[in-house]
């Protein structure tokens, strides 16, 4: 009997719902591993997904928003030791989970707090309530798990849907947390994920007129010219801290309308 | 019956007993090349220049019941400045509406190059009678429309009564004799195989067609490129043999920049940059303008577009 040869894993990009390589059939090396090497058509691809993705993930009640949030935790609860081995360790999967969670049960009390009832000199209610941007662009800060969960659950929490382009360097474990979002019952093209080398990727990503928002968070150096890129339609630019937890994340990438309704009809 | 000097030989009339043996396309081979010519890459000047082509070429229609008199002048006006910001596109060839909209288009279009065409002939079914047909035909030339687009007798030729099908396209054809370009509908999606593809082409051809048309796109299986390829490949034939030139119109489900464009490589491989001019190919489409125009301004500005920034029609 000869030894069994294991199956190895093939690191692949993540565009609505579905493990595709790159469409240039690149790669590169890292981490020891080969990682698909996007191009920007997948880019474009993955946005024109997540832009007909946003409408059923915007119009699902915020309930059932924080429902799945709730089971991504749940999933990378499951492939704690799978995820562990791909950043720095239990702590940050840990850490990454809590926050995940923390994320989910801001869902439903995002209005209460972001939005508002004004007093207004007339007979009309006066309603803020928030809604979300659109097809937001991230570039995932380090620490590669910690640094992408806090990014980007802010973003899908308030009905946002998500371009991530994961760390160049520690590209992996955003592969592995794909497998969770497969698996959360997240709508194909809620979240997409690519891997690749981001001085090609977000260039496009920051002039994409069809982007309405993008993080910076995890940009190096080059922040100022993709601000620039981001300003022919006038995108929301988010710079936050990698490792911050806070629902002004989630209000950052939340669009406000003030509506007047008549008092007594 | 008479016999039709236009059709290549050994394709003469009588059409009853010859034209079930007309067939025979190999339809492995047309589709593997039409699959192959598919994979093309066309890009930068090359694609600018057959995005403005495919534009030119631009049958922009709506076929709808909901169309109104303010649709069709909200459509005719896009079709001749397709995007108001630049004024290097260039106008569409033709709007195409249904006969009651005729007058609309028509006084929207007056002094400009776009042509109207209407649909006739009981359009998308043509299940009527062929008074009725010839009467539809007669009334759109009167109301201004510069060519028809009949549909053939799809229940006549899936019978085998080729004669029927012919006469009547005979028949429009007489309608619009000096008066309107005749563009032939086959509906290819209901007749099943590519040899009655072809025999439905040849039908047409002799029957007086100025153009043959894919489909009306009221089917799920619209233009493809292998009934594309199909048809251009009568055109050819005919061309060889007779010298007639006649046209060719995909119509129905290209929704995108990339589809047009492989539609338009096809073309030219298979007849020719003779064909490359809107006198003798026309793409019938609606939402495909959008995506040019957003195709265009993306090799312009180097910025993917976003639909949220252009008209809608």
């Amino acid at each position: 009997m000869t030894e069994r040869l294991p199956v190895q894993k093939t690191y692949k990009l993540f565009i609505g719902g579905a493990f595709p390589r790159s469409e240039s059939g690149r790669t590169y090396l890292a981490l020891g591993a080969n990682v698909a090497c996007a191009s920007r058509k997948d880019l474009r691809d993955a946005i024109r997904i997540a832009r007909q993705a946003g409408g059923g993930w915007s119009g699902m009640t915020a309930y059932n928003r924080g429902q799945v949030l709730y089971r991504i935790a749940e999933m990378m609860e499951m492939r704690q030791a799978e995820l562990a081995a791909l950043c720095s360790g239990p702590d940050e999967v840990a850490a990454a989970i809590d926050r995940m969670v923390w994320y989910a049960g801001w869902s439903d009390k995002l209005a209460q707090v972001i939005g508002s009832a004004n007093p207004v000199a007339g007979p009309y209610f006066n309603f803020t309530v928030p809604e979300p941007t659109g097809v937001t662009g991230i570039l995932a800060p380090l620490p590669p798990l910690l640094g992408l969960v806090s990014r980007l659950a802010p973003v899908i929490v308030g009905g946002n849907t998500a371009v991530v382009i994961a760390s160049e360097s520690h590209p992996l474990v955003a592969i592995e947390l794909a497998e969770c979002l497969a698996t959360a019952d997240v709508p194909p093209g809620v979240v997409n994920i690519l891997t690749g080398l981001r001085s090609e990727l977000a260039p496009v990503l920051a002039s994409h007129m069809d982007v309405a928002a993008l993080d910076l968070t995890g940009a190096d150096g080059d922040g100022a010219e993709l601000e620039r890129l981001g300003a022919e339609n006038v995108k929301r630019i988010v710079r936050g801290r990698a490792d911050s937890q806070s629902p002004y994340d989630i209000a950052a990438f939340l669009e406000l309308k003030t509506v007047w309704h008549p008092i007594g009809m | 019956m008479a016999t039709a000097p236009v059709l290549p030989g050994g394709f003469e009339l009588p059409l009853e007993p010859r034209l079930p043996r007309l067939g025979s396309v190999d339809a492995v081979a047309l589709e593997e090349r039409a699959a192959s010519l598919a994979t093309r890459s066309i890009k930068r000047e090359a694609k600018l220049f057959a995005l403005d082509l495919a534009i030119r070429m631009m049958d922009l229609t709506t076929l709808e019941g909901a169309d109104t008199p303010g649709k069709v002048a909200a459509l005719s006006s896009k079709g001749i400045r397709p995007d108001p910001s630049d004024p290097n596109i260039p106008s569409v060839a033709a709007i195409c509406v249904y006969p009651n909209l005729v007058p609309y288009a028509v006084q929207r279009t007056k002094g400009t190059s776009v042509k109207v065409a209407a649909v006739a002939t009981a359009f998308p079914s043509g299940q009527s009678s062929l008074e009725v047909k010839l009467l539809e035909t007669r009334e759109v030339i009167e109301a201004g429309a510069h060519e028809v687009d009949m549909v053939i007798n799809r229940g006549a030729f899936l019978s085998g009564r080729y004669a029927e099908v012919y006469d009547e396209v005979v028949r429009v054809k007489e309608v619009c004799a000096g008066r309107a370009h005749l563009k032939v509908i086959l509906e290819t999606g209901e007749l099943g195989t590519y040899d009655n593809v072809r025999r439905a082409s040849l039908l047409a051809i002799a029957g007086g067609a100025d153009f043959i048309k894919t489909s009306t796109g009221k089917l799920p299986t619209s233009a493809t490129l292998p009934v594309q390829l199909c048809m251009l490949e009568v055109i050819r034939d005919v061309h060889e043999e007779t010298g007639r030139v006649v046209g060719m119109k995909a119509a129905g489900g290209i929704r995108q920049s990339k589809q047009a464009v492989q539609f338009l490589v096809q073309v030219h491989e298979t007849l020719g940059l003779a064909w490359l001019t809107p006198d003798r190919y026309r793409l019938g489409a609606s939402t495909l303008l959008n995506d040019v125009l957003m195709q265009i301004r993306k090799e312009r500005t180097g910025r993917y577009q976003n639909p949220d920034y252009f008209t809608v029609d």
